[in-house]
């Protein structure tokens, strides 16, 4: 495996159908990710993008870092960015109108402005410079070589990164914590706010399908506690079918009868 | 091959994702659109270990990537408290310094 | 030749005026005998003076003082030294003299008024101004003086200030003489900047060297001086105004002193005036013209004091005019300047004795036959006004008929009309006067019971009676041998006059007699003859219209000065609001207005500031680009 890999930084003709099958994916994967309109479709495209960028760093010699990019950055941030998802909301979409004035177009053109003098720039940096290749640097391994670096010249940023690890971790925690303002409900006032509410009917708490009736089944409405049926209780579907059966049949006798 | 193909798809990564944090309103769609930005200087990083021949690129990637892990975990709890507070995840309506 | 008791001229009323107004209420009591002691010891040191120079020889008569020097500055030295020769003594003895007699007439005359102190204070400085004048040894210090008794004119037109009127006339005065005062300033410059020098005697050496434009401009600023301090056409209005001022200032200051002032400045530079014919002869047209102009007002001026007033205006007009008449006038208008300092002193005195016996009412019309009830009043003014119309052998005779006859004797179109001038204006003066003393005194009564006229006190009468004795004799004294011209001759003479003679003394002289009869001849008949209406009558010609109104001199100050002046006034205020604070509001808005379009970049979403820094970083991605290119 790892032959391969080193075999395919190395020659020309394989790393180059990789490219050219990978990198117009990835493109058009992060056009989509700026275009969809469901956030969690632009999380799952994020974490393909990754992957293939993933598979980029592998092809360049740089091993250890793809796999630390898919474990760390698609396996950990991007689950977290999909869990956060789901706290905020998985069915938020954005509209696709456009409030601010005139921010499409000039987003558009800046787009074009922007990418064209990247382009442009980096051709004229790298043109005529030779690819020296990572076969003489790797010669030890690429993660020997990696932590010998690490270590010793860049040592000291190490550590300082450590320390804004732990710092970001004590950041969530403060930021998660949450302070109340009021006096925490007791069960007494909970209670209490659940009978002064207009109505009693929905002072017990709405009930499930079929709690008080004999037959426990989804076509047969709930009771309420004054003895109506809960409209509540069906699903819109079968009423609109017409499949509900009446309830009354199955409710049990009155008070004091016994079976 | 020319190593620098992969410079190209780095800089058009890079302005799509800047363009995503414009064009986007939901807090975390726009946060992802970050990422892609940090993920398209890494790949660049990476490409120029690469044609230099040592590895700093990679070394610097690699502390790019935690930096970002940091961000993304503080980033991603102000918008849960954000949220928490004001129902909303747009980015629009947290415009309450406007003049 | 120097002296130490120049500076006592000026100190001793300068000190009683200290004294009286900075010891205030306490002095109230003795402080008007105090200044009259003063003013009384003024006159004698001068006298002092007078005797001792009358010892002298002619090249020995002037005396100096250096006070202290004052500045220095480069090559600009003025010292404060007082000078006195034979034309100051001249000055210094009608200055104290009358004015210690009207200080003597003050102490009864305000008796009634709670604030005689100041006004003795005021007085006493008035006269320390004035001797500071005419004893100033250069421009300078003669500017020093003229300040001065502009500043206790302004202070004794409006002593009565209560009443505002009376402190506009004030504030009228002091700015027509401030408009004079330009003209000295400027001719003080011009003097410094030709020769260097603003003394009289320096300016007497290098006049010979001086270019005439520059002396004739120096003339004409002296001229405005003049025109402003002696109310002269065109800066005459304010005479008839500061008859506010109480009586003995009218006296004093608008008839006998101050307003002869310009005269003095006049002959004082007659090596200017002379080396200047242009503006010479602008003197004496200024003056002809004053004199026909003061003459015509007086003839319908139904006040007393307004019809004195316009008497003096016109006989500062003589004297102006004899001083425009080269070194063969000087002395003649130095003589009728020290006449008319006896008569028309004696004569406002006079007015005010009237005044304080009909309480103080100054309508003539409301007069009428009163020599029966003021007999020494009657005499008094009876006989300054013989003297002011020229009869012999009273004073105005000898002095005004000898500048009638130097003005003809000018020669040519000149002579003929400045000559002719004088002669009308003696007879309108003629007429207008013996208006005045037939309205006042002759007549029937045409005041109502309420009045009791009386005499004056014996304070009052005995200066008017001095005064009148005055009138009697000092024309005589002065002609005798030609005494005063032989006198003033080494100051006043010194370039060669103008000798020629048109007309005989003696032919002058009988015209001059001939229309002052003509005058008095038609008012009698029409005041005399026919009853006085006790209102002035409305049916009158234009032209009487028009000399009630002063012949319209207010009327065009108004319109000619005032009104643009304040047109210019408003136009600056609003050019100040408009233009200049307009500029600096200007300047706010564009600093607001710029804040509020800048403020439009702060929309508030994310969004948009993210755009901003995108352009940015394409901003600078395009540098880059540039640069490397």
């Amino acid at each position: 495996m790892l032959n391969l890999a080193l075999q395919v930084g190395k020659t020309s003709t394989p790393e180059s159908v990789l490219f050219w099958i990978l990198g117009p994916a990835c493109v058009l994967a992060a056009l989509a990710m700026v275009m969809v309109k469901k956030a969690v479709h632009s999380a799952i495209l994020l974490a393909s993008i990754m992957i293939t960028l993933a598979i980029f760093y592998i092809a360049q010699d740089a091993l250890f870092l793809g796999i630390v990019q898919v474990v760390v950055y698609t396996g950990a941030v991007m689950m977290l960015f999909l869990f956060i998802l789901m706290l905020v909301g998985v069915d938020t979409s954005d509209s696709l109108t456009e409030t601010i004035p005139f921010l499409r177009p000039i987003a558009i053109l800046s787009s074009l402005g922007f990418g064209g003098l990247l382009i442009t720039l980096i051709g004229r940096a790298t043109l005529g410079h030779p690819m020296v290749g990572l076969s003489e640097a790797n010669a030890d391994g690429n993660v020997p070589a990696l932590s010998q670096l690490l270590f010793s010249k860049y040592v000291w940023a190490f550590e300082v990164v450590s320390a804004l690890l732990i710092t970001a971790a004590l950041g969530a925690m403060v930021l998660a914590h949450n302070h109340r303002v009021s006096a925490r409900p007791t069960q007494r006032d909970l209670s209490i706010a659940r009978f002064r509410t207009g109505s009693l009917a929905t002072a017990a708490g709405l009930p499930n399908p079929g709690v008080y009736a004999l037959h426990n089944a989804v076509d047969v409405p709930a009771l309420l506690p004054d003895g109506t049926p809960a409209a509540a209780s069906i699903s819109a579907m079968l009423e609109a079918r017409g499949d509900v059966i009446e309830s009354l049949p199955f409710q049990l006798p009155a008070k004091g009868e016994d079976e | 091959m020319n190593a620098a193909n992969y410079l190209y798809v780095s800089a058009l990564l890079f302005s799509i994702g800047a363009i995503g944090v414009v064009v986007r309103r939901n807090a975390i769609v726009v946060f992802m659109c970050i990422e892609l930005m940090l993920n398209a200087s890494n790949l660049a990083f990476v490409t120029f270990a690469r044609i230099n021949g040592n590895l700093d690129g990679q070394v610097v990637a690699f502390f790019t990537m935690v930096v970002a892990a940091c961000e993304v975990v503080v980033g991603l709890a102000i918008i849960v408290t954000i949220y928490r507070s004001r129902r909303s995840a747009s980015v629009d309506d947290a415009s309450l310094l406007k003049r | 030749m120097t002296s130490n008791s120049l500076v006592y001229l000026i100190a001793l009323p300068l000190f009683g005026s200290a004294v009286l107004l900075l010891a205030g209420r306490r002095s109230d009591r003795w402080g008007h005998i105090l200044a009259t002691l003063l003013s009384g010891s003024a006159f004698l040191v001068g006298l002092y003076e007078f005797i001792q120079m009358l010892g002298r020889t002619n090249d020995q008569r002037a005396v100096t003082q250096k006070l202290f020097s004052w500045i220095s500055v480069g090559s600009f030295k003025v010292d404060a030294s007082l000078m006195l020769d034979q034309l100051s003594i001249c000055f210094v003895l009608l200055i104290t003299g009358v004015g210690t007699l009207i200080h003597i007439y003050s102490i009864a005359y305000m008796s009634h008024d709670l604030d005689r102190r100041r006004f003795f204070a005021y007085l006493n400085l008035f006269i320390a101004a004035m001797l500071l004048l005419v004893l100033g040894d250069s421009y300078l210090n003669l500017y020093v003086g003229w300040e001065g008794v502009g500043l206790a004119s302004y202070l004794l037109i409006g002593f009565w200030n209560q009443k505002p009127t009376y402190a506009t006339a004030a504030k009228k005065a002091f700015i027509a003489n401030r408009v004079g005062d330009l003209g000295l300033s400027l001719a003080i410059m011009i003097a410094f900047a030709t020769m260097g020098t603003v003394s009289f005697s320096g300016i007497k050496e290098h006049a010979g060297q001086a270019s005439t434009g520059a002396l004739t401009a120096i003339g004409i600023m002296l001229l405005v001086a003049a025109t402003g301090k002696s109310a002269q056409f065109p800066l005459q209005a304010w005479l008839g105004d500061a008859m506010a001022g109480p009586t003995p200032v009218s006296a004093l200051i608008h008839a006998a002193t101050m307003v002869t002032a310009g005269v003095y400045l006049i002959t004082r530079s007659n090596f200017i005036f002379d080396a200047a014919p242009t503006a010479q002869l602008m003197v004496a047209i200024i003056g002809a013209i004053t004199l026909l102009f003061g003459a015509i007002i007086g003839t319908a001026k139904d006040d007393i004091k307004k019809a004195l007033a316009a008497s003096t205006m016109s006989q500062i007009g003589y004297m102006v005019l004899g001083a425009g008449l080269g070194p063969a006038g000087y002395a003649f208008a130095i003589m009728h300047l020290l006449t008319h300092g006896f008569f028309k002193a004696g004569m406002f005195l006079g007015a005010g004795s009237v005044m304080h016996g009909m309480d103080d009412e100054v309508n003539m019309r409301r007069y009428g036959g009163l020599r029966k009830f003021m007999p020494i009043t009657f005499a008094t003014f009876g006989l300054g006004y013989l003297a002011i119309i020229g009869v012999p052998p009273f004073a105005g005779f000898y002095s005004k008929d000898k500048i009638i006859e130097v003005a003809f004797n000018a020669g040519g179109i000149k002579g003929i009309t400045l000559g002719g001038a004088a002669l009308l204006g003696a007879a309108i003066t003629a007429f207008y006067m013996t208006r005045v003393v037939i309205l006042t005194f002759a007549g029937s009564k045409r005041w109502d019971d309420k009045a009791h006229p009386h005499e004056s006190p014996v304070l009052m009468w005995l200066p008017m009676v001095l005064l009148a004795i005055g009138s009697v004799v000092s024309g005589f004294i002065f002609t005798q041998g030609n005494s005063l011209k032989n006198w003033l001759a080494p100051v006043v003479a010194t370039s060669p006059a103008h000798e020629g003679e048109l007309l005989k003394p003696a032919v002058v002289s009988i015209l001059a007699l001939v229309l002052v009869l003509l005058g008095v001849g038609l008012a009698v008949l029409k005041y005399l003859r026919n009853p006085v209406p006790t209102e002035a009558p409305t049916d009158v010609s234009i032209f009487t219209k028009i000399a009630r109104r002063d012949l319209l001199q207010d009327d065009f100050n108004e319109a000619v000065f005032m009104r643009p002046g304040q047109k210019l006034t408003e136009v600056l205020v609003a050019t100040d609001d408009v233009v200049i604070d307009g500029a600096v509001r200007g300047v706010a808005r564009l600093t607001q207005g710029t804040g509020r379009t800048l403020g439009m970049t702060q929309t508030g979403f994310v969004r948009s500031y993210a755009m901003w820094i995108v352009l940015g970083a394409i901003g600078l991605l395009a540098a880059i680009w540039v640069v490397t290119l």
